[in-house]
């Protein structure tokens, strides 16, 4: 990852060893620049007006503008004295291995991403809520963050603007519901991570009740570059490929040459990503099927390669951009036992706080199973079907059971061949 | 297949038969916190803007100290944290990196997600399972080894990946599974 900033500005300085940039290097690549410029030249309106007019979507897989969840929070003498930031770090979807990078190779750009967003909202108080396993990011973010404090760009009175905010890494103790940002909260918070009704939604009572703003490692990361060099700068990242601004962590995952990640412009077509940087599937196999970003999406068809990758064209086709990152399915792969592999995930990590999800996911995976050995019954498939609908979107109190559903909705939709030759016909139990 | 008691932790009570015939409870030593344990949860508190957030991370530092969290913890954790004990028990059997019994020396924490499933989980699993004589969720007799599933470890584009211990380790080939367990005593 050698290009220049001016193209990927995320990863341009990372180190060919992945060894993590200390202050000075990092300062001496243009770092903490974006701080002293928000801190000393805008108010925290302006930082915000300028990340919603780039058009920052949320990383983390829902694509949300950033800009605008930042501007739900209140702001002013009326606002609440204490606001919390949260950075989702959290990566956890099947498939992800995007922030990991971040973390353990740049761990000051998010420290530095983190004071100019806590700025915009006048954040008291920062976590970032890393998953327990990334024991080498939470290392080398504690490490930042330790030199950050000393050279004043963390504590009381940040470079004299009168604002104070510290930084902590909040570790977890696993479970995949923690990256659902009202079950992170709860998390946090030292409670069980069920989700959280919404509304009201974090921006207004999150952490502890207080304003709260969730953003995951990748989104964060991009507000910097966006401070040093404007909106039109970001957006223009873009290279023309799509309506979104910015560039996108891609990368490749399953049986194909040279899996791996890759910082491209948004809107790269899955085929460049797949066929030009990860050299196409292995000698010998060929592309079944895809997921586009992570275990919570709809499966796509190698017809489908041609589209550009970002939110509206993926959700056009059908399916969810997700984060981003590729899992490629092989012609030697079973699609039931692929489908069997994604539903036990899922019911095994369903927090178990409301019915459908908890009862609903077993039953998925059972029948899955049942028809992956062949022994599924006439009407399974008709009740596969009705699981999509009754564990779908509005059905469940989050999008854990909905997130489930996708790779299965999308799987009966293209092999529905494979499902029926799963069923053991009348004639064959008898015959046995 | 040899799987340790799960009694066998050093803190648990030995259970005779006469006491369970006669309907009695093993008599468990109570739970005191060792110094460094208690003074590094008291460091924790002051992260946050209330207590009971620091719950997880106690849980941990018992969990660093002994190898795993008793139940006898449960109720002096919560003294502490100042919160009740099922609140406690609540987050300690939520989170699957929180032990309840005795885990081995060494934890092996192998991907089962798709990515891995993919590249080759099913014959890494069937390699370490034979090398180390127990299945998935148990530890071995010798108290070497505890083999666990777990979740996307991050590491997809060098699947199949498993975790022992703190080292990630990707690339796994079923037949290099028993020259790197040996590196893990």
């Amino acid at each position: 990852m050698t290009a220049p900033a001016e193209i990927r500005p995320l990863t341009a300085h990372v180190a060919a060893d992945g060894a993590p940039l200390s202050l000075k290097i990092y300062e001496a690549t243009g770092g903490y620049r974006a701080v002293r410029k928000a801190l000393k030249d805008m108010q925290p309106g302006d930082v915000t007006k300028t990340v919603k007019d780039a058009n920052l979507r949320g990383r983390g897989g829902a694509g949300f503008p950033t800009g605008v969840k930042w501007g739900l929070v209140p702001m002013g003498d009326a606002a609440p004295k204490s606001k919390y930031l949260v950075c989702n770090a959290d990566e956890m979807e099947p498939g992800t291995f995007k922030d990991r990078l971040l973390m353990e190779s740049t761990p000051h750009q998010l420290v530095e991403s983190m004071i100019i967003a806590g700025y915009a909202m006048q954040a008291t108080r920062a976590y970032i809520f890393l998953r327990g396993e990334y024991v080498l990011a939470a290392k080398n973010l504690n490490a930042a963050i330790a030199e950050a404090n000393a050279a004043g760009y963390l504590g009381q009175n940040i470079l004299g603007s009168g604002w104070s905010m510290d930084l902590h890494v909040h570790t977890g103790a696993g479970r995949y519901i923690c990256g659902e940002e009202t079950a992170l909260i709860n998390s946090l918070e030292g409670r069980r991570a069920n989700p959280r009704a919404k509304p009201p939604f974090p921006a207004i009572a999150g952490l502890w009740g207080k304003p709260t703003v969730v953003n995951n490692v990748e989104t964060l990361c991009n507000v910097p570059h966006i401070i040093n060099n404007g909106a039109e700068w970001f957006v223009g990242l873009n290279q023309g490929k799509s309506k979104d601004g910015g560039t996108k962590l891609y990368g490749v995952s399953g049986r194909a040459k040279k899996t791996g990640l890759w910082e491209l412009p948004i809107g790269t077509t899955a085929r460049e990503i797949l066929e030009v940087h990860a050299g196409g599937m292995k000698d010998g196999l060929n592309l079944k099927c895809w997921l586009p970003g992570g275990a919570s999406t709809d499966f796509l068809m190698p017809e489908h390669l041609d589209l550009a990758m970002d939110f509206d064209t993926i959700a056009k086709a059908g399916s969810r951009m997700g984060t981003g990152l590729l899992t490629v399915v092989d012609d030697k792969q079973n699609i039931l036992s692929v489908v069997r592999n994604l539903e036990e995930f899922f019911a095994r990590e369903s927090c178990g706080w409301c019915t459908p999800c908890r009862d609903g996911l077993p039953w998925t995976e059972k029948l899955v199973r049942a028809l992956e050995r062949g022994e599924g019954q006439e009407g399974d498939i008709e009740t596969l079907e009705q699981l999509t609908r009754f564990l779908g979107p509005g059905k469940t109190f989050c999008a854990h059971a909905p997130g489930a559903m996708e790779p299965l909705q999308s799987a009966l939709k293209f092999f529905r061949a494979e499902f029926e030759a799963g069923i053991k016909k009348a004639s064959a139990q008898a015959a046995a | 297949m040899s799987t340790a008691n799960a009694n066998s932790g050093a803190n648990a009570p030995v259970l005779k038969l006469a006491d369970l015939v006669g309907g009695r409870k093993p008599v468990e030593p109570p739970f005191v916190f060792s110094d460094e344990e208690r003074h590094e949860i008291e460091h924790e508190l002051g992260h946050y803007d209330d207590n009971r957030a620091a719950t997880i991370e106690a849980l941990k530092i018992v969990q660093k100290h002994r190898g795993w969290v008793p139940d006898n913890a449960i109720a002096p954790l919560g003294e502490i944290i100042g919160i009740p004990a099922s609140d406690v028990e609540g987050v300690a059997t939520f989170y699957n990196m929180i032990f309840r019994r005795p885990v081995g020396r060494n934890v092996i924490k192998l991907c089962d997600s798709i990515s891995c499933f993919l590249t080759g989980y099913d014959e890494v699993r069937e390699a370490i399972i034979r090398h180390i004589g127990v299945g998935l969720g148990q530890t071995t007799a010798d108290n070497r080894f505890t083999l666990l599933p777990i979740c996307c470890l991050g590491a997809c584009d060098k699947g199949p990946v498993a975790m022992i211990n703190d080292d990630t380790i990707g690339n796994l080939d079923p037949t290099q599974i028993p020259k790197l367990l040996e590196q893990y005593p």
